[in-house]
């Protein structure tokens, strides 16, 4: 043990290219090594294994066979890979078919403590050699799953559809549909365009923009305070308040009756107030019929 | 296969000269296996060489498109079904987007100075290529905007889309329902016209009308006492650069929520 860690490294290279093993593998076992000095670990990769099993309950300490698998990989922890060849055989395609890639593949970049996609991989194949604690763990994050995504095994699949083409067929329709109608309502109709601003001369009618004809025509029957700032004012809040006061949790209509009744009623309420303001109101805001428009005014909005 | 993989192996030796055709088409066919051709369309695209309609390619044409990717890979059949949505949220979003080049477009033409505003309107309608048309598109397409904006709003009321944990979402589209009627407003006053300004000062009445902070909302917004030059350069600097980036920051909450809240709602 008076070796230092960088001469436990060049030994185990020098003693792994002895062997006769390839340049990856060496070095990885000679880092591996050198991580063990560094941690006042035996060196030597069989020394290693058995002071871990002595550590270890005797019902963890057998070599895992192929049905323990599961239970040997849940351990946490990542591990330096030291001896991926020597892993019982039965171990070799059950990793593989985890992670894609075999135990010897995957030793090196464990033991650089590259964050690569073979965890598993390598997991697997410590649970049966007997592996190692790594000093830090260098994870992707690959995503955040739910507990209900995992455990929830009985929950039903939701009838889904690939987006493309199912619903992006669909909008560019809708979205040329939309272009096809501006076009020819822009190619026929013309928007207004009056005589040059003066604010000394006030045309009769005098109306807000259509939106808020609505609210113009409420301040018929109101005072201004009431019709210009009450009502506008409480239906913003109402809107924006309305998830926290309608606290029915369903959705099916049948069981939302009074919201579907309350909001229709407000639909409508604003959807007449806003075409009596529009196309019913002539000069002095004065009732008059559609038809009593001059026909150059009609587009007016 | 083993018995026709050597016929298709063996090309056909070809005497003469290649029709001109197939030249092109041998070109197109390398041009699309180059390095260029084949950083522009992702894996995925269908303009891609060898692209073959399957789940993985149906997948990686929304993966690797930026624009497409504000969908998810697979949405929920009913989702897509018009009755449920009626397209109106895709819509307005599609029109923002219309009215933002459109409204480019008339930038070009237009100073916000009451002197030369109502000369650049004119010069407009009757000297600048198509600037009727797009000003038609512009003002219609506003007008349409503000119409599926309210009806997206009154379609994610009758579908309970409002709903844990949709809630934030909700609040996040009234703001945008605000900023669009806003945004239509502000644009209303540009053409400088009797309908215009006189429109402003009747909706602009109901601000002088709201206690303690209506007069100095009234004089911010305005810039003075009446109408005029001041109020022009404000509400066309409301138009064309604030309101607009103020809606896109919202829109990409409402988008990006919608994602996260589980996708469109429902089935009922």
């Amino acid at each position: 043990m008076a070796e230092s860690p960088d001469e436990v490294y060049e030994r185990v290279l020098a003693e792994e290219k002895g062997k006769g093993s390839s340049p990856p593998v060496a070095e990885a076992r000679a880092k591996a090594a050198r991580h063990r000095a560094r941690k006042g670990l035996p060196t030597d990769p069989a020394e290693a294994a058995k002071a871990e099993a002595a550590a270890k309950p005797a019902a963890e300490q057998a070599p895992a066979p192929a049905g323990d698998h599961e239970a040997k990989a849940e351990e946490p922890a990542e591990t330096t890979e030291e001896k991926p060849q020597e892993a019982p055989s039965e171990e070799k395609p059950a990793a593989a078919a985890v992670a894609k890639a075999s135990p010897a593949q995957a030793a090196p970049a464990q033991a650089e403590g590259a964050p690569r996609g073979r965890g598993a991989a390598a997991r697997a194949a410590r649970s049966a050699a007997g592996g190692q604690i790594a000093p830090e763990r260098m994870q992707r994050l690959l995503a955040v799953v739910k507990p209900e995504a995992i455990q929830r095994v009985e929950r039903e699949p939701i009838d889904r559809v690939n987006t493309w083409p199912h619903l992006m067929a669909a909008e560019a329709v809708a979205l040329l549909a939309v272009t096809v109608f501006l076009m020819l309502f822009s190619a026929f109709i013309n928007a207004p365009f009056r005589e040059m601003a003066n604010i000394n001369q006030t045309p009769n009618p005098s109306k807000a923009p259509w939106y808020f004809l609505g609210l113009q025509e409420l301040l018929r029957y109101f005072h201004p305070q009431v019709a210009g700032v009450l009502i506008p004012q409480w239906l913003i809040v109402g809107f924006f308040a309305t998830p926290y006061i309608d606290r029915n949790p369903s959705n099916k209509p049948h069981e939302r009756k009074l919201a579907i009744v309350m909001f229709t009623i407000y639909l409508l309420f604003f959807a007449v107030l806003t075409i009596v303001g529009s196309l019913f109101r002539g000069p002095g805001f004065n009732w008059i019929y559609p038809w009593q428009i001059p026909i150059v005014r009609i587009f007016e909005f | 296969m083993a018995t026709k993989a050597p016929e298709k192996k063996a090309p056909e030796k070809k005497t003469g000269f290649p029709k001109p055709g197939e030249i092109l088409g041998e070109q197109w066919d390398k041009f699309r296996e180059a390095q260029l051709w084949k950083s522009i369309f992702r894996p995925g695209s269908i303009f891609r060489k060898g692209h073959q309609d399957s789940p993985k390619s149906r997948a990686y044409v929304v993966m690797n498109n930026v624009l497409y990717h504000l969908h998810p890979v697979k949405v929920k059949r009913h989702g897509i079904r018009l009755s449920y949505t009626l397209c109106l949220g895709g819509l307005s979003f599609f029109l923002f987007i219309f009215l933002t080049i459109t409204g480019i477009f008339l930038m070009f033409f237009y100073r916000p100075s009451t002197e030369v505003v109502y000369a650049d309107m004119t010069a407009l309608h009757t000297q600048v290529a198509f600037g009727q048309l797009v000003r038609n598109l512009h003002r219609w397409g506003a007008h349409l905007m503000t119409v599926t904006v309210f009806l997206h709003m009154a379609r994610v009321f009758y579908t309970g889309a409002y709903k844990p944990p949709r809630e934030f979402n909700w609040i996040v589209g009234v703001i945008l329902l605000l900023v669009t009627v806003l945004l239509a407003f502000s644009g209303y006053l540009l053409p400088w016209d009797q309908l215009a300004i006189w429109a402003v000062t009747v909706g602009t009445q109901f601000a002088l009308e709201s206690p303690i902070v209506g007069r100095e909302a009234y004089f911010v917004f305005v810039g003075g006492g009446q109408i005029g030059a001041t109020t022009l350069i404000r509400w066309y600097t409301l138009h064309v650069l604030f309101l607009p980036f103020i809606i896109v920051a919202f829109m990409a909450v409402h988008f990006w929520r919608v994602r996260k809240d589980g996708g469109i709602s429902g089935p009922l």
